[in-house]
């Protein structure tokens, strides 16, 4: 997965890691084999906790909108939460919470102000399904959908540092922005580095 | 139907006494248990499984082919289960203090040739460890996995506190680092009804009537704990066992079930065991002895992998998640699982399937 491999490029070597909805734990295992990365995954659904084991990784079973109380103040180099801002009930105390234990958090969406969401919308005139969004509106997990200049504008308020920001279409992904509303327009999906 | 593996329980006795945590000696320790599996070359594929507050070394298989129930943690050992015989070498032993073939109170003291009774030293947590620790070296253990469900868990816990360097990984299960006020509570109540029982005669009644009923009315209160609403509920709800007596029988299920397991404990459990076992639970909580549970665990070397039942209330998801979060701390290895069971502190002898996967997963990774 492309996403994978661009965290995976973002996150230096022998971090400590903090892999937030970590999954079956594929990015999580995908940084320790590469980057020799330690650290501890949170996953609330128990079969997903149990492939992460299968794998050896440490994995605390809960919920992300509880927040991270167990976790001292940055005592993560990174704490990583991908594709699953969108699916979470309080993704402001999400991204708080991640900021407060780490020196730098990782964030990846699906974005909502990519082309062909906004024309399936248009045209359709239905909620948009892709491959990034596969769910129909009354069984989607993703309560919090949001673009790339949401997510500008919601750091800007907070005092949010953007250090890096990745762009990525189907095949590619790219750094940096050039034109704000070409990037939001082109981007199916975004991975950013910020820090507080 | 397939065949009853039989398996007989084994006894080691330890030639050197042994210092206690109250500062007394015990000489002739005598330590039953019992192994399934075999130990490999290197000594480092043994699983330790530590029992809870009345259970056994009798952990699987049968002890002969007449008996009807294999032991009491059948469903997780043995060839291809969770604790998979045959890649592990698994052990069990009977704990310090308890009349299951270890030594304990009603134990024959040496140097008076009667029962300790009282006499037993109050013991701990730690020593039921020391005396495991003397088993494992017999066998030629050098590394381990330790396992334990409650009072067990406490034991694994203290496993990887006192043997940081033998203790590969530390499975506990439906525990607490120390026991809630509450816990304490039905723990006094218990040896209440054994000490005020007519016959208790001070610990002194291996040759007359037993404190039977103070005994049983100490297992039910146990039971309750094990047991949550809902099980209850499930189990009994408000169902008479025939009609209303209008006496002060027994009426309802919920009694007769209570009274029963009252009943048969009775002719499996010595009283003063139950007394000094209750005790040294109440007493474990290593965050006091070290100053936090952080540095209590400062020094372990395992992977730990902490498992809670949701509707466990005695030990519960909670408590568990202090030794998950202390771990976390101090940037140890540290799983933790909340499983979904409606079976009260009881789920960790019930809920063998759940406990399969997470614990085969762990033990594969």
């Amino acid at each position: 997965m492309l996403n994978y491999n661009v965290i995976t490029k973002l996150v230096k070597e022998n971090s400590k890691i903090l892999d937030l909805g970590c999954g079956n734990g594929t990015l999580f295992k995908m940084l320790v084999d590469k980057k020799h990365a330690k650290g501890v995954g949170v996953e609330i659904d128990e079969n997903c906790v149990i492939e992460s084991l299968k794998k050896g990784l440490s994995v605390i079973q809960g919920d992300l909108d509880e927040g991270l109380k167990q976790f001292p103040d940055k005592s993560f180099d990174y704490a990583i939460l991908n594709q699953t801002l969108q699916s979470t009930n309080n993704p402001e105390y999400v991204i708080e919470e991640m900021l407060r234990v780490s020196n730098r958090s990782i964030v990846s969406f699906p974005n909502f102000a990519y082309w062909k969401v906004r024309f399936y919308l248009f045209f359709k005139g239905k909620m948009p399904k892709s491959r990034a969004l596969p769910y129909e509106w009354h069984n989607t997990p993703n309560i919090h959908l949001l673009t790339v200049n949401d997510f500008f504008e919601f750091c800007k308020k907070r005092n949010i540092k953007i250090e890096e920001s990745v762009y990525l279409t189907r095949k590619k992904a790219r750094s940096g922005i050039l034109i704000r509303t070409i990037t939001n327009f082109f981007t199916e999906e975004a991975v950013f580095v910020i820090s507080k | 139907m397939e065949d009853k593996v039989i398996v007989e329980t084994k006894y080691y006795k330890i030639d050197k006494p042994v210092e206690l945590e109250c500062k007394r000696e015990l000489r002739g320790i005598q330590v039953a248990y019992e192994t399934y599996g075999t130990l490999n070359e290197q000594g480092d594929n043994a699983i330790l499984i530590l029992h809870a507050l009345t259970a056994d070394a009798h952990a699987a298989h049968y002890n002969s082919p007449e008996d009807k129930k294999p032991g009491w943690w059948d469903t997780m050992i043995g060839d291809g289960k969770a604790f998979d015989t045959k890649r592990f070498f698994v052990i069990c032993s009977n704990v310090l203090g308890g009349c299951k073939g270890t030594t304990g109170p009603s134990s024959i003291n040496p140097q008076t040739g009667r029962e300790y009774a009282l006499d037993f030293p109050v013991i701990t947590v730690n020593d039921m460890v020391k005396v495991q620790k003397e088993l494992i070296d017999h066998l030629g253990v050098k590394k381990l996995i330790v396992v334990g469900g409650s009072m067990g868990g406490m034991q694994a816990l203290e496993w990887s506190i006192e043997h940081p360097d033998m203790v590969k990984s530390t499975i506990i299960i439906a525990c607490t680092p120390r026991l809630t006020a509450q816990g304490i509570a039905f723990n006094a109540v218990g040896r209440n009804a054994i000490i005020s029982d007519k016959n208790f005669n001070n610990g002194n009644y291996y040759h007359g009537e037993h404190p039977e009923r103070g005994l049983s009315i100490a297992r039910m209160i146990g039971h309750i704990t094990y047991l949550c609403e809902e099980a209850m509920h499930n189990k009994f709800g408000r169902d008479f066992k025939d009609k209303p007596s209008f006496d002060f029988g027994v009426d309802f299920q919920v009694e007769s079930y209570l009274e029963h397991q009252g009943r048969i404990f009775v002719d499996r459990f010595d009283a003063n065991s139950y007394l000094y076992i209750t005790k040294a639970v109440d007493y474990y909580d290593p965050a006091r002895k070290y100053g936090s549970l952080e540095n209590a665990l400062k020094d372990t070397k395992s992977r730990f992998l902490i498992i809670s039942f949701s509707s466990d209330w005695l030990f519960s998801t909670e408590q568990a998640k202090i030794m998950a979060d202390a771990l976390i701390h101090i940037n140890k290895e540290v799983s933790f699982v909340e499983l979904k069971s409606n079976c009260g502190h009881d789920a960790f002898l019930i809920e063998w399937e759940k406990q399969t996967k997470i614990i085969e997963s762990f033990l594969k990774g």
